[in-house]
C-alpha cells in the first residue's frame, strides 16, 4: 500500500514549546490545570511557592516535570518515566488476597510522627519529595494496618503534595460547556474544510475556537452577535493559532449579513466596537501571563470557572488578531451561496427570537446546531421551526458523560459526575418556507 | 458529501444533478440514501418518486409522488450517512463519533489509523475531519467488508481521503510504514491489547490512542497493557437523551391525564395551529418537552490514552 505524502499542519505537529506560546499545565494528573504563557519571566504557584516556568521553554508537549527542592528554593526540573516494571507485581499481590480491613483504624490524627518543623528541615537538608514521603510513610502508626489499596491512596496523596508533579500539555479551553457537548456541536454542524459556518458564540470565543480549529485554515468562522456589541473572544488567544487560522474568524453584525447594502453608520459603530475589543484584548493579553482554571470536580470534565490572574509581564502579545471585521466580497459570497451551517451557544437569550432571522441564512439543507442549558426554550424553538416547516430532522438532545476509574480489582465509575451537558436542538433547513406551501 | 470538493459543496445556488447522492426523508426514523438517475424512481409507501423531477430542484426540497404523497431530498453529510448506511457490523454512532474526534484532536492535515472499518461509519466521519490535507488508514481483516466499505467512501465521495486495507491488525499489527508518523489511532476490535504494541510503535510523539470495547473485562485488560508505554489514560461512556415535544390545547382539554388539564387556567385567547396560517402566540408556554420512552442504554466504554514521552 503507497503511503500518501501527507502535508503536515505546521500547529497540530508543533512538538516543541516556545517562548510565548501558550500551554497547559496539568498538576498532580489532572488535579489542577493552569493555562500559562511561557516567558522567561512567567511562574507557577505550587503550594505556596513560586516555580519558575523558563526551564519549560524548548521541551516538547507532553513532557512531565518535578518540583526540586535546590538552595535557592523549589524549581521544576525534567525527568524521565521509566515503564512501570513494577506495577505487574504489586498488581498480583493485590489481587491474590487482601486480608486487611479497617476495623481497627481510629482516625484521630496522632497516627503521623513527623510534625511540619520535621518536613520542612528536611526540605532544607535537600531531601527529595520521594523521600519525604517514604519518611511519612515510615512514621505512620497505622500505615501497616491498611490494606494494599489503602496504602497505594495514601502514598498517591503524599507524593502530590510533597513531590508534585507538572505535565506540559498542549492547551485546550472549557468554560461550561462540557466536552461531549462541544464535540456533538461540531459534528452536527458538520464542521469541515472549506466549510462557512455561522455562529452565535457566548462563550466567551471557547466555540469559535473549535469551530476555527476544525476548519484548519480555510472557510471561515463567522462570529455574528445578537445586537449592538460583539461578544468577546479572549478564549481564542488560548488555541496557539497559526496565522491563517487567524484569519478565518471573523465577525459581522445580523445586519451586515442580512442586508442588501451596507448601512454606513451600523457598519461604522460596530468596526469601532469591533476595534475596541481587539485593542483590550492585547492589552490584556500583555499583562495577563496565567489564567487558573479551577476545576469543580475530580475527574476534570464538568464546569470550569476561568479567573482572569492579573500579574504584571511586561510582554507584547505574540498572538495574532482574530475576529477582523468581514470585508465587503466574503460578505458577499455568503448571500451569494449561503452558509454551511450553524452553532449558536447563546445561553442568556431565547433561541426563536433570532434563529428565525438567522436561518434563511443558511444554504438549503444545512444542518445547524443550538445549544441551551434549558429544555423549554429549544422546546418553543423546536415547535415554531415545524410549524412554519422551515426545518426538518429536528431532535432535541442531551448528552451523558460519565467517566470510570478502572483499576484492578477496583473499577467502577468515578464518584463524581457532571450533571449538565445542557441541550442540544438540531436539524436541517428545508428549501421550502411556509409560503410556498400551497 | 465534503465541501473541500467546491462542485459538490452546498449553496443556493447548487442543484441536484444526475450522479449525485441524496439522502431521501420520509421521517426523522426512515431516511434512505438514493443515487439519482434520469431516469429512476424512487418507491417508498407514498408512491413513485420520478428522478427527472429531482433534477434541477436544489437540496433540501420538498418532491412530489405520483400520488401526491411528498418526501424531502436533502445532500448528505457523515452524520446522515451513519443513520442511512448498510450494517454489515454494529456501527458507532453520533454520540461516540463526535467525542472520539474531538478527544483525539484531529483537525485537518492529521493521519490516522484505523481498525475494524467495520461498516465505515466512524471513517466517514474521521475522513470529515482530516481533509482535505490528512489522510486516513484504515484496515478490516474481511476482504468482502473491506471492499464494501470502499464502494461506499465511493459512493459519498471521501475516497480521496480513505485508504482501506485488508489485515488483521491483532495478529500483525500496523504496517511499518507507518512508523511513528500516526497522530492519532482508533481500536474497535475484539482484542485491542493485543494491538497497543503496535500502536505504540504507529504513534508520534504525545500521539493519542481510542480504544473503544463494549465490555468492560476488555477495558480493564486494555488499560492494563497501556500502563506501561502510555499516560493520561481515561475511560468514558457518553449516551444521548432525545426528547419529544408536544402541543399542549389547555382550553380544549386536550393532552394527558384530566388532573393536570384541569389546573392550568389561561386567560389567553384560545388559537387554533393551522400550518403556515397560524397567529403567533407570545406565550409560547403551551409546548411541552419529555425524554422519549426508549432509549439507548449502552454502546460500548472509549478508552483514551497518550503516548508517553520518553525522550
Amino acid at each position: 500500500m503507497s503511503q500518501n505524502n501527507v502535508q503536515l499542519d505546521p500547529i497540530r505537529n508543533a512538538q516543541v514549546t516556545w517562548e510565548g506560546c501558550s500551554v497547559l499545565l496539568d498538576i498532580n494528573d489532572g488535579d489542577r490545570l493552569v493555562f500559562a504563557r511561557l516567558t522567561s519571566g512567567s511562574t507557577l504557584k505550587i503550594g505556596n511557592k513560586n516555580c519558575s516556568l523558563q526551564p519549560l521553554i524548548g521541551c516538547p508537549f507532553g513532557s512531565l516535570f518535578q518540583v526540586d527542592n535546590g538552595k535557592e528554593g523549589p524549581n521544576l526540573s525534567r525527568v524521565i518515566p521509566s515503564p512501570e516494571d513494577d506495577v505487574q507485581e504489586k498488581e498480583d499481590a493485590q489481587i491474590s488476597g487482601e486480608f486487611r480491613d479497617n476495623r481497627a483504624i481510629v482516625d484521630d490524627n496522632k497516627a503521623q510522627c513527623l510534625s511540619g518543623e520535621d518536613i520542612d528541615e528536611m526540605r532544607r537538608q535537600g531531601a527529595t519529595g520521594e523521600e519525604i514521603v517514604e519518611a511519612l510513610i515510615a512514621n505512620s502508626a497505622t500505615f501497616e494496618k491498611k490494606t494494599s489499596f489503602s496504602q497505594e491512596k495514601y502514598k498517591l496523596k503524599k507524593q502530590k503534595k510533597y513531590a508534585p508533579k507538572v505535565l506540559l500539555r498542549r492547551p485546550f479551553a472549557r468554560r461550561f460547556l462540557r466536552v461531549d457537548t462541544l464535540s456533538l456541536l461540531l459534528s452536527m454542524g458538520n464542521v469541515a474544510a472549506n466549510s462557512d459556518v455561522l455562529v452565535v458564540d457566548m462563550a466567551g470565543g471557547l466555540l469559535t475556537g473549535a469551530v476555527a480549529e476544525r476548519l484548519g485554515g480555510t472557510g471561515y468562522v463567522c462570529n455574528t452577535c445578537i445586537g449592538d456589541s460583539p461578544y468577546p473572544m479572549d478564549i481564542v488567544r488560548i488555541f496557539n493559532f497559526s496565522n491563517e487560522i487567524c484569519k478565518s474568524i471573523v465577525r459581522a453584525s445580523v445586519s451586515d449579513v442580512t442586508s442588501q447594502s451596507e448601512t454606513s453608520e451600523q457598519s461604522d459603530q460596530l468596526e469601532s466596537a469591533c476595534n475596541m475589543e481587539i485593542q483590550s484584548n492585547e492589552q490584556k493579553s500583555s499583562s495577563v501571563s496565567m489564567e487558573d482554571i479551577s476545576l469543580s470536580s475530580e475527574n476534570g470534565v464538568s464546569d470550569l470557572i476561568l479567573e482572569a490572574n492579573h500579574s504584571p509581564v511586561n510582554k507584547i502579545s505574540k498572538s495574532h488578531k482574530v475576529g477582523e471585521k468581514a470585508s465587503q466580497e466574503t460578505l458577499k459570497l455568503w448571500k451569494e451561496n449561503g452558509f454551511s451551517s450553524m452553532i449558536v451557544v447563546a445561553p442568556e437569550l431565547d433561541p426563536w427570537s433570532f434563529v428565525k432571522d438567522l436561518l434563511p441564512l443558511l444554504s438549503y439543507s444545512a444542518p445547524f446546531a443550538i445549544y441551551h442549558q434549558y429544555l423549554q426554550p429549544l422546546a418553543t424553538c423546536m415547535h415554531s421551526l415545524q410549524v412554519r416547516k422551515m426545518a426538518i430532522g429536528l431532535q432535541i438532545s442531551e448528552p451523558w458523560l460519565r467517566e470510570y476509574q478502572v483499576l484492578p480489582s477496583r473499577t467502577h465509575p468515578c464518584m463524581q459526575m457532571s450533571g449538565c451537558g445542557g441541550y442540544i436542538l438540531s436539524g436541517t433547513r428545508t428549501a421550502t418556507n411556509a409560503s410556498s406551501q400551497q | 458529501m465534503l465541501p473541500t470538493d467546491p462542485t459538490k459543496k452546498i449553496s443556493f445556488t447548487r442543484c441536484i444533478k444526475e450522479g449525485d447522492l441524496v439522502i431521501v426523508y420520509e421521517r426523522h426514523d426512515c431516511m434512505k440514501a438514493v443515487k439519482v438517475c434520469q431516469n429512476s424512481a424512487f418507491q417508498n409507501r407514498f408512491g413513485a418518486f420520478k428522478h427527472s423531477d429531482w433534477i434541477g430542484k436544489p437540496f433540501g426540497s420538498m418532491v412530489f409522488s405520483n400520488k401526491g404523497g411528498f418526501v424531502y431530498l436533502l445532500a448528505p453529510t457523515p452524520e446522515l450517512w451513519t443513520l442511512v448506511l448498510s450494517h454489515r457490523t454494529q456501527i458507532l454512532y453520533i454520540a461516540d463519533i463526535s467525542f472520539v474526534i474531538m478527544y483525539l484532536e484531529l483537525v485537518p492535515g492529521c493521519l490516522v489509523l484505523e481498525s475494524g472499518t467495520g461498516s465505515g461509519s466512524l471513517t466517514t466521519s474521521l475522513a470529515r475531519a482530516v481533509a482535505p490535507t490528512g489522510h486516513v488508514y484504515t484496515f478490516d481483516f474481511h476482504e468482502q467488508r473491506a471492499a464494501s466499505a470502499r464502494e461506499d467512501f465511493e459512493r459519498t465521495g471521501v475516497s480521496s481521503f480513505v485508504t482501506v486495507g485488508v489485515r488483521d491488525i491483532q495478529g500483525q499489527g500496523f504496517p511499518d510504514e507507518f512508523s511513528g508518523l500516526a497522530d492519532s489511532i482508533f481500536l474497535d476490535l475484539p482484542q485491542p491489547w493485543l494491538a497497543i504494541p503496535s500502536a505504540k510503535k504507529m504513534l508520534k510523539q504525545d500521539g493519542i490512542l481510542c480504544s473503544f470495547s463494549p465490555c468492560i473485562e476488555q477495558v480493564q485488560r486494555s488499560c492494563e497493557s497501556l500502563r506501561l508505554n502510555f499516560t493520561d489514560i481515561r475511560t468514558f461512556e457518553i449516551l444521548l437523551r432525545t426528547y419529544e415535544i408536544r402541543q399542549w390545547r389547555a382550553d380544549c382539554g386536550q393532552g394527558t391525564g384530566g388532573g393536570s388539564a384541569g389546573s392550568i387556567r389561561h386567560k389567553r385567547k384560545q388559537h387554533l395551529i393551522e400550518g403556515s396560517g397560524e397567529k403567533e402566540n407570545p406565550n409560547n408556554s403551551t409546548v411541552m418537552a419529555r425524554p422519549n420512552g426508549e432509549a439507548r442504554g449502552h454502546t460500548g466504554y472509549l478508552t483514551f490514552a497518550r503516548l508517553k514521552c520518553l525522550s
